[in-house]
C-alpha cells in the first residue's frame, strides 16, 4: 500500500492536511445533509400541523430556558412498547415548525410528545407548583416561581418573526395580532375567534386561574396542551405514513 | 543523540527486552516505534466493513438526492411495528375480539373475560390514570377516590364508561357538565356562615346548632335544586353528596366556605381520542372492580 509510504508527507504539509480533513468531512457533510433538502418524503404528508401560536411559543421558549428537555424527551419511537404507553409514533412532520426541535435523548421523566390533553389545566399547574403533591413518589422538581412570574410578551412578535426568518409560516396578519392572541388565549373572555381561526385547535383558557396577569405558567402549560394534537391519527393508515 | 537516551537507565526489565523496530521517521531526533494494532483488533474491524456491506444490501441506508437505498428485504421500521402490533393483538386474539364484540355486562359476567379486562385495565389505570386519582384509584384532593361507592357521575358500568369517554368539563361535546354558581357575589357573608354550618350538621360534623335553622333554609333556597333536598347529591347534575364523609374538596368548615364562595370544578379528561375501545372497556371494568361498581 503505497498510499501509506506516503502519510509523511500528509503529515508534515499542514495545509495539504487541512484540505485533506475538509474533503473528508465534506463527504460526510454531503451525504447526510443534502437528501434532507431534496428528498420530499423525509416529511410525511399530514394535515393539521400549524405554527404554534404566540402564548405556546413563549411556553416553548419557557421549556428550552428551564431545560426541561434534559429530563424529558418528545419523540415516540415506533416500538410497541411506546406506542402502547404513550400513542402513535412522533412524525418528523410533528416537529417540522420547531426551531430547534425537542426531541431531547434522556428520560428521566415520561416522554411529552403526546401529553397535550391528557391531564387538566388544574394538574398541570398543580403538578408544576409542586410535583409531589399530585404525584407522591416523583422527582420532577418544583417550578413555583412560574406561576409568580409575569410572562414578558412585548416583544412576541419579534419571536414570530424569527421563526419566520427560518421558515416557519407565521403571516403578517398573525405578527400584527401576536400581542392580542397571545392574551386572549390565556384570557378566552377578551374573545378566541380571530385565535383559533389563526391557529385551528389552540386550547384556550385561564390556566393558572388568574385571568389578570398573563404568567409564565399560563404560557408553558397552553404549549403542555397543545404537544401531540395537531395530527388527527385517525385519518391516516400506516401505508400514508410510509416514505 | 538518540543514542544516548536509548542508553539512559531505565528499569532492568526494558533492558532485556529486544529493541521494537521504529517506523523510520524522525522529527527532531525523536523516533518512532512501530507498534501495529493487534491482528484480532483489526480483522474484527475489517469484518465489521464487511458486515456494513450486507447491510446495505438487506435493509434501507443511504440517502440520495430524492430517495435512499431501499435494501432488497424491503424492511421499514414502521410496517414492522405494525405488524408486531398485529401479532400481539392476534396473539391475546380471541380475548380482546370478545371484549371488542362484547357489552360491558357480558365482559362483567364471564369470569375469563373479567380477569383479563382487569388485568389490562389495570396496566392501562397506571399509565393514564393514576397521576390523578392515585394508585389504585384511591383519590386525592380534588380528585375523587373510585374505591368507594360514593359516586358523583355514577358507578354503573355503563355510567363509568360514559364518564370516561367523554371525560368532565373538558370541552368534548359529549363531556359531562355542570356548574355551581359562585355564592360569594349572591349571599350574604352570615348566610355562607349559616348554610355552611347546616352542611356540617349534614355529615354528623360538630357544629353550631343555633344556625342550623337559618342554614337550612338557605339550603333549600339556593343548594337543594342541585344538590338535593337532603343534601345526598343528584348525579344528573353531579352534584356530590354532602351527607356523608366522602369530600372532594375538604369537608372542615373553611372549605365548604370556601367551595360555596368561589367554587372550585373538577376536570376530567375524554378518553375517547387517546385509546382505543378495548382498553376503555378494560378500564371500564376495572374501575368497577375496585370497590364501588354498582
Ligand atoms: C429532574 C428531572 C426532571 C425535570 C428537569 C423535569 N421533569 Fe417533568 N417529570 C419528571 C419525572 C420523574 C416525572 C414523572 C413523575 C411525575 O409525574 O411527576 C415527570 C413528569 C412530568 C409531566 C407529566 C407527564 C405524564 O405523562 O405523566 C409533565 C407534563 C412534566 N413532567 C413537565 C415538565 C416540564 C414542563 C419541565 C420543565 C419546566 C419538567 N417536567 C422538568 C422529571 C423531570
Ligand atoms: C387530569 C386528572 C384526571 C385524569 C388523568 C383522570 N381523571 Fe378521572 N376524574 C378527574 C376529576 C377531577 C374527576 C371528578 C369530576 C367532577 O368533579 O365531577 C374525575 C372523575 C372520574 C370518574 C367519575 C367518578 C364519579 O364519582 O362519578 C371516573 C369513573 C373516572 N374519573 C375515571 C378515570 C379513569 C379510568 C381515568 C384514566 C383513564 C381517569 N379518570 C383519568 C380527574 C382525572
Ligand atoms: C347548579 C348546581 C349547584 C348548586 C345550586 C350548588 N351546588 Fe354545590 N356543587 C355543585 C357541583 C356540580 C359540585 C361539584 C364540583 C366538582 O365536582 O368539582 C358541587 C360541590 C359542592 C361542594 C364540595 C363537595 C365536596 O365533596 O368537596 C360543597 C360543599 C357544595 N357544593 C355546597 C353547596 C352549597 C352549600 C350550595 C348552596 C349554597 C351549593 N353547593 C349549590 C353544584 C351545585
Amino acid at each position: 500500500m503505497s498510499l501509506w509510504k506516503h502519510h509523511e508527507h500528509v503529515e508534515k504539509n499542514s495545509i495539504l492536511l487541512l484540505i485533506l480533513i475538509l474533503i473528508t468531512v465534506s463527504i460526510g457533510g454531503i451525504v447526510e445533509i443534502v437528501p434532507l433538502y431534496t428528498i420530499e418524503s423525509t416529511i410525511e404528508e399530514v394535515e393539521g400541523v400549524r405554527p404554534y401560536s404566540p402564548l405556546e411559543l413563549a411556553g416553548r421558549n419557557i421549556y428550552i430556558r428551564e431545560g426541561c428537555y434534559s429530563c424529558h424527551s418528545q419523540q415516540v419511537r415506533p416500538f410497541r412498547d411506546e406506542v402502547e404507553r404513550y400513542g402513535h409514533y412522533s412524525l418528523a412532520a410533528e416537529s417540522m415548525y420547531d426551531h430547534p426541535f425537542q426531541w431531547g435523548s434522556k428520560r428521566t421523566g415520561p416522554d411529552l410528545a403526546r401529553v397535550g390533553g391528557k391531564y387538566s389545566d388544574e394538574w398541570h399547574v398543580a403538578h408544576m407548583i409542586e410535583p409531589q403533591a399530585v404525584v407522591p413518589e416523583s422527582i420532577m422538581p418544583p417550578y413555583r416561581f412560574l406561576i409568580e412570574k409575569e410572562l414578558r410578551h412585548d416583544d412576541i412578535a419579534d419571536h414570530l418573526r424569527a421563526n419566520r426568518a427560518v421558515g416557519v409560516p407565521y403571516t403578517d396578519e398573525m405578527i400584527e395580532n401576536a400581542v392580542a392572541d397571545l392574551r386572549a388565549q390565556a384570557n378566552p373572555e377578551l374573545g378566541i375567534d380571530g385565535l383559533l381561526e389563526r391557529y385551528p385547535n389552540a386550547h384556550a383558557a385561564n390556566f393558572d386561574g388568574n385571568p389578570r396577569v398573563v404568567t409564565e405558567m399560563d404560557a408553558l402549560v397552553a404549549y403542555l396542551q397543545i404537544l401531540g394534537r395537531m395530527v388527527d391519527f385517525s385519518q391516516y393508515e400506516v401505508e400514508d405514513l410510509i416514505q | 543523540m538518540v543514542e544516548s537516551s536509548r542508553e539512559m537507565p531505565t528499569s532492568s526489565d526494558r533492558n532485556s527486552a529486544p529493541e521494537p523496530a521504529t517506523t523510520g521517521h524522525s522529527w527532531d531526533g525523536i523516533e518512532e516505534y512501530n507498534k501495529p494494532l493487534p491482528k484480532w483488533w483489526l480483522y474484527v474491524l475489517y469484518a465489521t466493513i464487511v458486515w456494513s456491506i450486507g447491510y446495505y444490501v438487506f435493509y434501507p441506508s443511504w440517502p440520495w438526492a430524492n430517495g435512499y437505498l431501499r435494501g432488497v428485504l424491503g424492511y421499514n421500521q414502521r410496517v414492522e411495528l405494525e405488524q408486531t402490533m398485529v401479532a400481539a393483538r392476534e396473539a391475546q386474539g380471541a380475548l380482546l375480539a370478545s371484549i371488542d364484540a362484547a357489552e360491558l355486562p357480558e365482559i362483567q359476567a364471564d369470569p375469563d373475560l373479567r380477569t383479563f379486562a382487569v388485568a389490562g385495565g389495570k396496566t392501562a389505570f397506571a399509565d393514564n390514570c393514576a397521576p390523578c386519582h392515585g394508585p389504585g384509584g384511591g383519590g386525592q384532593v380534588g380528585y375523587p377516590s373510585l374505591a368507594d361507592d360514593d359516586w358523583i357521575w355514577g358507578g354503573s358500568l355503563e355510567e363509568i364508561h360514559q364518564t370516561l369517554l367523554y371525560g368532565v368539563r373538558f370541552g368534548h361535546d359529549e363531556s359531562r357538565i355542570s356548574e355551581m354558581p359562585a355564592f360569594g357575589a349572591m349571599l350574604e357573608r352570615a348566610e355562607i356562615n349559616a348554610v355552611a354550618e347546616y352542611v356540617l350538621s349534614l355529615s354528623g360534623q360538630d357544629h353550631d346548632a343555633a344556625m342550623v335553622e337559618e342554614g337550612s333554609a338557605v339550603f333549600a333556597d339556593n343548594c337543594a335544586a342541585c344538590h338535593g333536598e337532603k343534601g345526598d347529591g343528584i348525579r344528573e347534575l353531579g352534584a356530590p353528596s354532602l351527607a356523608d364523609s366522602i369530600w372532594l374538596y375538604g369537608g372542615d368548615k373553611n372549605s365548604i366556605v370556601r367551595q360555596v364562595t368561589q367554587p372550585r370544578h373538577g376536570v376530567m379528561p375524554a378518553w375517547i381520542d387517546r385509546l382505543d375501545p378495548v382498553t376503555i372497556k378494560m378500564l371500564t371494568v376495572y374501575v368497577h372492580s375496585l370497590g364501588g361498581g354498582e
